[in-house]
């Protein structure tokens, strides 16, 4: 089973959340973290890293013996990754989408391959959780192709969660898809409904069921409560602003931690999820 | 003309509600929101929309069943698993590479150009506003985002308005990438927290590697004075000028929801708005704005 800790907008708590709930678990959990513009699961759940790999995608280079300037390359890149000048062909491997479609074209069997550098996969543990985080490297645009490379590090038998990107645009599609519940983490602010809609709207589109968790859930006004009740959205748990929730938050610690009748609430969350899931399915 | 984008790295930061008390502060100007995929000044600024223009992204394949003959020959080119084993195409998947539609030998693959989103040219009471919305799940923010921010340097053009001031997205890939090259500078704004500090490290090397120069403003920093001492220190010895510190403040949250800047809001502390006013004229009269472009060369900062 795969759980995506999502939010539309940014900062709502979607961290604490999957960090506090991945602990809170009796049993062996995975945790990964699939927000690689910037990780921060690591920071609360500080890890054991055992293992960190470069993981690279296919550009392509130009072997100028075989090639015969033609221009199919460049012609069939959508992403105008390659140009020809003259005989010569430029290769622009930052904007290159992998699609190989070139090298696929070559008449000349004048494309080779090349490999730009997404990013990072450090893995490791801490007590029962199995931590994997993707780490985009600074100056690379594309983050979906690393987002894929963490979440293959899930078996089927796994209980998995997922740390996803805010937003709902590619990055936080890629960490979304084909999982079994997305757990949405908002603030009743408009800023917080505004951004909630939006990627409630992205997961209808996936088709997956949903829940609510409701963080500083005393600040701004209560419209959020509302659109839950029109939409049939569970809110499966309340946070309160609580000044020292955000001290410890701001000091990289656990809530769950720091505050230990926090953690069956956090238990009782993920039994609340697994309750969704199944009445959703027996309905199906 | 000069450009000041503001970003965070880190979402939920109070990026927005400053640009928006900032812009209330600003004359002169021209607003671009760059969060195209989760816009929100908007609800601060009440854009009256005067233009509308359907954002025309990439293209997308979708096979013609009627002329398909299951050759299969398109899902061997497709590096993006986007074709099913019964020859339809995931929309979702589908990276718009095009590879399919060339290759295959019945023409069957159609590869309409998709509406991806709509942009917008508004008026605000704080002035002219160029706006977005990306269409839900979908790609090419980047391009949109390049789009906005060349309407908002044309009115800007236009109407000889010196500064754009420029809402930028949460993170460090392609939209942020595409809202901050070639800008004047950067405003990082930062909270007092583990994350914040890591977020704030990785969007500052960005805009360095761009060779953009950063300016930096903490936000809520008496929620850990440690961290933020901390921050300070980072930014003091990668070079990088702080603008000011803002303390936790409800009003931030409460002008929200009346949809207004802080700066209308009339219970806000007389002393936060007096220290958010002074830390914009900080802003307006900082070396990484006033400098010109040629001569604001940054060494790469590793902080
Ligand atoms: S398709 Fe091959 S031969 Fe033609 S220009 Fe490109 S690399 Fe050269
Ligand atoms: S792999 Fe695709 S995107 Fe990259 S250069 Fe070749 S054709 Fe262009
Ligand atoms: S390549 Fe064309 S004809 Fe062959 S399976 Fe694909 S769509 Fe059908
Ligand atoms: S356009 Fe590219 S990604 Fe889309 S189905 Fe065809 S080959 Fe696959």
């Amino acid at each position: 089973m795969i759980i995506s800790v999502a939010s539309g907008k940014g900062g709502t708590g979607k961290t604490t959340v999957s960090t506090n709930l991945a602990v809170s678990i009796d049993r062996e959990v995975k945790l990964f973290d699939c927000d690689v513009e910037e990780p921060n699961a690591h920071l609360f759940l500080n890890p054991e890293f055992e293992n960190s790999t470069p993981v690279f995608t296919f550009v392509p280079k130009i072997d100028a013996d075989r090639c015969n300037g033609c221009g199919k390359c460049a012609e069939i890149c959508r992403f105008n990754a390659l140009a020809v000048l003259g005989k010569k062909v430029l290769v622009f491997p930052e904007l290159c989408h992998s699609c190989e479609g070139c090298r696929d074209i070559c008449p000349e069997d004048a494309v080779e391959e090349d490999a730009r550098e997404l990013g990072v996969i450090d893995s490791g543990h801490r007590n029962g959780i199995f931590f994997v985080q993707g780490c985009m490297r600074i100056g690379e645009a594309m983050s979906p192709p690393l987002i894929r490379h963490v979440r293959s590090y899930a078996r089927p038998e796994d209980l998995v969660i997922i740390d996803a990107p805010p937003g709902t645009s590619c990055p936080a599609i890629n960490a979304m898809k084909g999982t079994d519940f997305v757990l949405m983490v908002t603030e009743p602010t408009p800023f917080g409904l505004h951004d909630l809609k939006l990627a409630v709207e992205a997961v209808k589109v996936l088709n997956i069921p949903c829940g609510l968790v409701v963080n500083r859930s005393d600040i701004g006004d209560r419209q959020l409560w509302d659109y839950a009740v029109q939409e049939g959205l569970p809110i499966l748990l309340e946070i309160p602003f609580d000044r020292s929730i955000a001290e410890i938050y701001s000091r990289g610690q656990l809530l769950v931690e720091e505050v230990p009748s926090w953690r069956p609430i956090f238990a009782r969350l993920y039994d609340a999820i697994v309750d969704t899931i199944e009445t959703r399915r027996s309905i199906q | 003309m000069k450009e000041l984008v503001i970003i965070s790295g880190k979402g939920g930061t109070g990026k927005t509600s400053l640009t928006a008390a900032f812009a209330a502060l600003s004359s002169n100007h021209v607003l671009c929101d760059a969060d195209v995929d989760a816009a929100d000044l908007h609800l601060l600024l009440a854009p009256q929309i005067k233009q509308q223009t359907d954002f025309i992204g990439g293209s997308i394949a979708s096979i013609r069943p009627a002329d398909c003959t299951r050759c299969g020959i398109c899902i061997e080119h497709c590096r993006f698993s986007a074709i099913s084993d019964d020859f339809v195409v995931n929309s979702i998947d589908c990276e718009g590479c095009g590879v399919c539609v060339t290759f295959c030998p019945e023409q069957a693959i159609d590869f309409p150009p998709q509406k991806c989103g709509e942009w917008y040219i508004s008026d605000t009471r704080f002035g002219p506003m160029v706006h977005a919305r990306l269409g839900i799940a979908e790609e090419n923010s980047g391009k949109l985002v390049s789009l906005i921010r060349k309407q908002a340097r044309d009115i800007a053009e236009e109407n000889g308005r010196e500064l754009i001031i420029t809402d930028g997205p949460p993170g460090i890939g392609c939209p942020v990438i595409a809202s901050i090259t070639g800008a004047t500078a950067v405003l990082v704004i930062v909270e007092p927290s583990v994350s914040g500090l890591h977020d704030m490290q990785r969007v500052v090397d960005l805009a360095s590697h761009f060779r953009i120069p950063v300016l930096i403003c903490i936000n809520k920093f008496d929620l850990n004075p440690d961290m933020s001492a901390t921050i300070t220190t980072k930014a003091g010895q990668a070079g990088l000028q702080i603008v000011g510190r803002i303390p936790f403040n409800p009003a931030f949250t409460k002008a929200m929801v009346e949809g207004i800047t802080l700066t209308e809001y009339r219970q806000a502390d007389p002393d936060l708005l007096t220290l958010v006013s002074t830390i914009w004229q900080t802003i307006v009269q900082s070396d990484a704005l006033q400098k010109k472009q040629a001569d604001s060369i940054l060494p790469i900062i590793n902080i």
